[in-house]
């Protein structure tokens, strides 16, 4: 019996009707391709009226396959096998045709277009005749999560799911949690001390029942699937018994070793070899920094051990592996800062007082190396003047295109923070002043008020080499004024660089262990760029915060909120569905050689010794076909990918070739019995 | 040499998770290529049996494409690397079979590489345009089809072969 196809061809508004004649194409389609007996075209067929065509036509004219040309199948394969499903239809005898990202989207010539089109829907139509009807696995969502990053955004997302009442594993790599937030002084517009907002949510983390705080541990192995996720976790060694200690800080007080803090304090202060980051650390327990130690240096010392009061030191320490099982993962693993020494006319570890911005968070942070007073390196002057330079590795295409959001108004704040602490006159080297959400501009406005300097330009050089009267012994920043359309050398004891956000350096990395994709920068690309920001392209694993794109600290508790309530959402349902996109071995057919056994990465693929043939385990197939295409004696078929079915749309595809050059191509492919 | 008015007919074949959507990002930036490749989707490269690329040759293909995610970023962990080895292999047979190599490409693409992608595009359509049609059904038509034929023929070309080499 011939299959009763139905081909819609979708508008688009003018998307793909601008570009691609769709009426021919539709009516060509009726016309021309075996077993099509609706052919239509519509303005829009994701519009519901669109799919109540498609529902309407599957009960009235008994269509038994569709195809639907319009855009990519990553967008809307979805919500066109619902309407088939709705219908009564499998979802699976369904098939898409992108004829707008490959097509309209890409050409200008009408012709080619159409052609094209014409082409893409053979070849759908011909595959289309070849599905088979398929049953997708529901699978239980484990309702634990792992959460990925003990920044502001992984803190939010641990805790409304918590606070949701589910049990959430909080990975971190670093002694405490807070990330780059928790050495903020202040937060822009609203002049928020972070601390003080940040630490109730940092100790509500430590203190949640729900939460189990795996700090100083790092993810090594992901394995598993949307609702079932296998996470092995290493717990590196703090050489302090967690049971034990009672946070009481002695042993940092008697450890003779001082070294230069380069992560919390950016190289500004120091800390103990043992230490905790800060004092409202989250977990309180110390950590002994190994490298440091004397006693791991030396065989001697243990000064920590012999004053700790309930004998909490524990030299002989091993890290430990803890191995975790969760429905869902959330990523909220942040961004690094730019190395600023890669712009070297800027003079940042070749000038004393060319700062960072995070250095200079920590100068102007109470609990920071200098208790929050604004001096430059010699720790006792006060700059009389200040300059700060925006997009030092942002909007430049030798180091980063992007724009990192964050830094017109960080330097706005920084520069309040000048003026009200020191008085100092303090110069903005701006490009484009980018006040952007609720209350910036008028944080903005206030800035001019106060008598902030705005010089729009790009900064050429900052250098110590005075040439007019007034330039010894300052730093000189030369720009060119664009709005005045003159060079200026202004003279400053102190220069501050906002430097740029970028990935993670380790992101393709974890992006990797994890399955889901980066940009060409390492940001981890989301599901879709506007309508889900948190999802990715594996399903289960949500991204959330810095590490998806720059963003300020709104933004990024918005993404951390975002991404729990997609995940307790999923368990809420309970069950997924997942693709019935695997592979099956044909035991008659199969000679027991085992080539496929060794390409599965997945182990999916076992040996059976009595019967002596090969075996897919269908929950571990990810449905690759690696091992579909390598079967010798094409014993393995790759459910909705089988061979027939591409080698039918290739002939599809290949339309106006095969009808031309006498090909057979159109018959039935054999298949090895 | 090529006749002016050839479009070359390609046949692609884009892995789900990094090439096509590279394919998806080069149409949604509206970045511009020939329209003479036709792609389809396989969850991975590592899907692409050699015979669908023979497949598509035999029916009149002038050029065939496989594209996947970088070495290293497989969405299957290594499947790629098992890819990258068959093509050698493919590429090996066809050159036996007399194709040019321009006619089939491995090309690795990023979810966020639609413009290098599609730069791929341009370059292997005009180097496939370059070699004119393949026209592969009609060469086989002109014989009898039989085996004997076949090796003849393979014996004719090869020591035609020799001799260039000597």
């Amino acid at each position: 019996m011939s299959e009763r196809v139905g081909v819609y061809v979708c508008h688009c508004g003018s998307n793909i009707a601008g570009v691609v004649d769709v009426e021919d194409v539709s009516r060509w389609a009726g016309e021309n391709l075996d077993d099509v007996v609706v052919s239509r075209d519509y303005i829009f067929m994701c519009s519901s009226l669109g799919q109540e065509l498609i529902e309407d036509d599957i009960k009235k004219e008994g269509l038994t396959r569709v195809v639907v040309a319009a855009c990519s199948p990553h967008l809307h394969e979805r919500t066109f096998r619902r309407a088939c499903a709705s219908a009564g239809l499998n979802p699976y005898l369904f098939q898409m045709a992108s004829i707008r990202e490959q097509v309209s989207w890409t050409t200008q010539d009408k012709a080619a277009a159409t052609a094209k089109s014409k082409a893409m829907i053979a070849g759908a139509v011909e595959r289309v005749k070849l599905h088979q009807a398929l049953e997708p696995n529901e699978v239980p969502v484990n309702p634990n999560t792992l959460v990925v990053g003990g920044g502001i955004a992984g803190i939010q997302a641990a805790l409304e799911l918590a606070d949701a009442g589910y049990q959430v594993h909080l990975v971190e790599r670093e002694p405490s949690i807070g990330g780059h937030m928790a050495q903020f002084d202040k937060t822009f517009p609203t002049l928020d001390c972070a601390a003080c907002i940040l630490t109730p949510k940092m100790s509500d983390v430590g203190n949640h029942p729900n939460i189990n705080l795996l700090s100083y541990s790092e993810v090594e192995e992901v394995s598993g699937y949307v609702g079932n996720f296998r996470a092995r976790v290493r717990k590196k060694a703090r050489y302090v018994n967690e049971a034990d200690c009672t946070g009481c800080g002695i042993c940092i007080d008697k450890c003779p070793k001082k070294v230069v803090d380069e992560v919390f304090e950016a190289g500004l202060g120091y800390r103990k070899a043992i230490y905790r980051p800060f004092p409202q650390a989250v977990p309180k327990f110390p950590v002994i920094d190994r490298e440091s130690c004397i006693y791991f240096e030396r065989g001697t010392c243990k000064a920590c051990e012999k004053f700790c009061p309930t004998n909490a030191i524990d030299f002989e320490q091993q890290d430990t592996a803890l191995d975790l099982e969760v429905g869902n993962i959330i990523l909220a693993t942040g961004y690094d800062l730019f190395d600023s020494r890669k712009i070297p006319q800027y003079g940042y570890g070749r000038l004393a007082n060319v700062y960072t911005s995070l250095e200079f968070e920590r100068l102007c942070n109470a609990s920071g190396p200098t208790e929050g007073k604004i001096v430059l390196r010699d720790g006792v002057t006060q700059p009389k003047s200040v300059a700060i330079i925006h997009c030092v590795g942002s909007r430049d295409k030798r180091h980063n295109t992007h724009c990192s959001a964050i830094c017109c108004m960080g330097a706005l704040k920084f520069g309040h923070l000048v003026m009200e602490k020191t008085g100092a006159e303090v110069y903005s080297f701006y490009i484009d002043m980018r006040p952007l959400h609720k209350g910036y501009e008028e944080f903005y406005d206030r800035l001019l008020e106060e008598g902030m300097h705005f010089i729009r330009g790009r900064v050429a050089e900052v250098t110590d080499a005075a040439r007019q009267p007034g330039e010894e012994g300052k730093l000189i920043v030369q720009a060119e004024d664009t709005l005045l359309g003159m060079q200026r050398r202004v003279p400053v004891d102190m220069v501050i660089l906002m430097a740029a956000l970028q990935p993670r350096a380790d992101a393709k990395d974890v992006g990797l262990q994890f399955g889901i994709s980066c940009s060409m920068a390492g940001w981890f690309t989301e599901r879709h760029p506007k309508l889900d920001p948190v999802a990715t392209m594996t399903d289960g694993v949500f991204i959330a915060g810095t590490c998806q794109g720059p963003k300020d600290i709104p933004d990024t508790v918005s993404q951390g909120a975002a991404a729990a309530a997609r995940v307790q959402g999923m368990i809420a349902v309970g069950s997924v569905e997942v693709e019935p996109v695997v592979a099956t071995i044909h035991e008659e057919r199969c000679s027991g050689c085992r080539i496929c056994n060794n390409l599965c990465p997945f182990n999916a693929i076992d040996f059976l010794q009595d019967k002596a043939v090969s075996y897919v385990n269908a929950a571990l197939c990810k449905g690759c076909g690696t091992c579909v295409a390598a079967c010798p004696a094409g014993a393995i078929s790759g459910a909705h990918f089988s061979n027939e079915q591409i080698f039918a749309e290739i002939s599809g595809l290949l339309y106006d070739v095969v009808r031309g050059n006498g090909a057979k191509a159109l018959l039935p492919v054999e298949v090895p019995a | 040499m090529a006749d002016a008015t050839f479009e070359p007919k390609i046949i692609a074949f884009l892995c789900n998770w990094c090439s096509y959507r590279a394919a998806d990002l080069a149409g949604t930036s509206r970045i511009k290529y020939p329209p003479n490749l036709r792609m389809i989707r396989v969850m991975c490269s590592g899907r692409v049996d050699p015979t669908f690329v023979l497949k598509a040759f035999a029916l009149g293909a002038d050029g065939v494409m496989i594209a996947g995610c970088h070495p290293g970023e497989c969405h299957y962990l290594e499947q790629n690397y098992k890819t990258m080895r068959r093509f050698a292999m493919l590429r090996h047979t066809l050159r036996k079979l007399g194709l040019e190599e321009g006619r089939v490409r491995l090309q690795w693409a990023s979810a966020a590489e639609g413009a290098q992608l599609a730069r791929a595009i341009r370059d292997m359509t005009e180097e496939v345009r370059a070699l004119g049609p393949l026209n592969w059904p009609a060469q086989w038509s002109e014989e009898d089809g039989s085996i004997e034929t076949a090796i003849q023929r393979l014996e004719e070309e090869h020591a035609q072969a020799m001799e260039v080499a000597a």
